[in-house]
């Protein structure tokens, strides 16, 4: 009798830790999504309340007018489809690239197998500042070369080739660990039965690795729209901004106008958080391929 | 390697036909030549650099500088040795705050207290945000007209500075990137303690052990190879540190950063090589965490 009195006492005092920490923790998750909340506030108000009536006041009006003027006024939509071409090609690339060394290596043991693993998996974690000075002038060169200096420089397609450089590595890593789960037999008998290296690729490995390659496009989406660095330094041109660098420009031109710069802002949020919550299990398992082999 | 290993991989490989090879050949080149052309080349192209004076212009007008450039950094720059303070700082922070922060976090939230599953996605939505995008919402905080201003009790009119306030920028800073780096961590440590044998904490539980023990001596083991990448990607991400930064103040040179300083070296003055000779100095303080990274996810390959 008297252990499960004493069991009970137990169970209360960690029931009432249990609520105790749950509090806290809900008040600093409160905490934490504030920012959030408080931009989108911001978005709903018109600019010219807030002068005249005071940070804290009561709305007059609230409504979606920020947002409307941010498509009209800032060209939301035209960053959008930039960021749009270039991370969607990039992530196909990416992942065709990475899934054919990962291919090579855990299909295919030959003696470099392994080092070729190590350069692509050290490539991915190269300091971007340590190559952006030469692939500059190579894009400006390139271009002179071809009688376009638009032709990579402050162009799609030599943003999409650096992202593609430098996410390969992670890819071809994730995917190399996971096709090493896949059984040898399925490749032997794919083999046995005649399958040249290219059937074995596309029409037996690349249906298996389905899950890998859903949550590494997830998780790679996410990066690249999310990358600041590269559109800073390869695009000059407005009008080729991907809606990162775009908003950098806008949050120094609509400094007089930050309701409107908060609309912009939540817009430019909007599709990965909305990704995220949709995909959710796929860039949780994208991000922990990676840094805990499965 | 043994004979009949060589064998079997002289046959293997004899197995396959010329249209086979070309295919493999195709499958390992092209994206070969992808990361040799626009990272392994230009790294080394940098490094080589750094030991040069350059316009960036004309290939001919690249002269040797010998160690100019990192004498130059090394002896006249201050910024350099600000930054290389405020890398620091962030590192400090990230290590002893932010990090222990995400896996106790990590370590509640696994416990499935109430409302576990809503404060997880809370504590996620910064982890898929632009740093960009968290310059501009947390500018809402603190620039004039913003929630802190309101706070104590400013208006647009007469805000007072904090981003400008050096007594407390370098706290603001850091307590914003945290906010993204508290989750991230959280999402890793939390995928990895789902791994873990559930088994293991009831039985140190009837042993008698306290939290604090548990987590000590039963998890803190347990989550080996995930402890390294925290303590890599802590660290990687201190010594990265750039776009939040920019975003908040431009290319100035309030709050130096590595990186910053950097880009500055090029977009800003392009007469010397010394942008190069600071991103070699980067590339020396990641290789430490780099190869910690490799030699634990390919731990189970050698």
């Amino acid at each position: 009798m008297s252990t499960i009195v004493q069991d009970q006492k137990y169970r209360n005092s960690q029931k009432r830790k249990d609520a105790f920490i749950s509090t806290f923790i809900g008040f600093f998750a409160f905490v934490w999504i504030f920012p959030i909340l408080w931009t989108i506030w911001t978005s709903l108000r018109p600019y010219s309340d807030v002068v005249s009536y005071g940070v804290f006041s009561w709305p007059k009006r609230l409504n979606f007018d920020n947002y409307f003027a941010a498509f009209k006024q800032m060209h939301i939509l035209g960053y959008f489809l930039n960021s749009l071409y270039v991370t969607i090609p990039a992530v196909i690339i990416t992942l065709f690239l990475g899934s054919l060394i990962a291919f090579i290596v855990s299909r295919y043991k030959f003696k470099f197998s392994l080092p070729l693993l190590l350069v692509f998996t050290a490539g991915n974690m190269l300091p971007a500042v340590l190559v952006y000075i030469p692939v500059f002038w190579m894009y400006i060169w390139v271009g002179d070369l071809v009688g376009n200096r638009n032709f990579l420089y402050n162009n799609y397609l030599g943003l999409i080739l650096i992202h593609v450089a430098f996410q390969t590595g992670f890819a071809t890593f994730v995917l190399s660990s996971y096709m090493k789960t896949i059984p040898k037999e399925i490749s032997e008998s794919a083999i046995v039965d005649g399958a040249s290296v290219f059937t074995h690729y596309w029409r037996v490995i690349l249906p298996l690795i389905r899950p890998p390659l859903a949550a590494l496009g997830v998780l790679m989406t996410t990066w690249i729209y999310n990358d600041f660095f590269w559109a800073l330094i390869l695009v000059s041109q407005d009008s080729k901004r991907p809606i990162t660098s775009g908003l950098r420009r806008l949050n120094g031109e609509f400094v007089t106008d930050f309701n409107l710069l908060a609309a912009g802002a939540i817009l430019a949020a909007a599709p990965t958080v909305i990704l995220f919550f949709v995909l959710r299990k796929q860039f949780i398992s994208g991000l922990t391929l990676g840094s805990t082999k499965g | 390697m043994n004979t009949t290993a060589v064998d079997k991989k002289v046959r293997s490989r004899r197995s396959l036909s010329r249209n086979d090879r070309f295919t493999l050949s195709a499958f390992v080149g092209f994206p070969t030549f992808v990361q040799l052309i626009f990272l392994w080349i230009p790294a080394l192209a940098t490094i080589l650099l750094s030991f040069t004076y350059w316009n960036g212009i004309r290939i001919s007008d690249i002269k040797w500088a010998g160690f100019a450039n990192y004498k130059n950094i090394f002896l006249n720059d201050t910024l350099f040795y600000e930054a290389l303070k405020n890398n620091l700082i962030w590192l400090l922070w990230f290590s002893f705050l932010a990090t222990p922060l995400g896996i106790l976090l990590a370590y509640q939230i696994d416990r499935k207290i109430k409302g576990h599953k809503i404060y997880e996605s809370i504590y996620y939505i910064p982890v898929v945000l632009s740093l960009a995008v968290i310059g501009i919402i947390w500018n809402f905080m603190f620039q004039p007209g913003g929630f802190i201003q309101g706070l104590m009790g400013r208006d647009i009119g007469n805000a007072v500075s904090i981003w400008g306030n050096y007594k407390i920028n370098t706290y603001v800073i850091m307590a914003v990137a945290s906010w993204r780096h508290i989750g991230y961590i959280m999402l890793l440590y939390l995928s990895g303690l789902k791994s873990v044998d559930p088994s293991l904490k009831e039985a140190s539980a009837i042993d008698g052990a306290t939290e604090w023990q548990t987590f000590r001596k039963v998890i803190l083991p347990a989550m080996k190879p995930v402890n390294i990448i925290i303590v890599v990607i802590t660290l990687i991400e201190s010594l990265r540190a750039f776009d939040l930064v920019f975003i908040i103040y431009g290319s100035s040179t309030s709050w130096p950063l590595l990186n910053i300083l950097v880009y500055q070296n090029f977009a800003g003055q392009g007469i010397s090589m010394k942008g190069a000779a600071l991103a070699v100095i980067l590339l020396v303080l990641c290789i430490g965490p780099i190869i910690g990274y490799l030699r634990t996810v390919f731990k189970e390959d050698s």
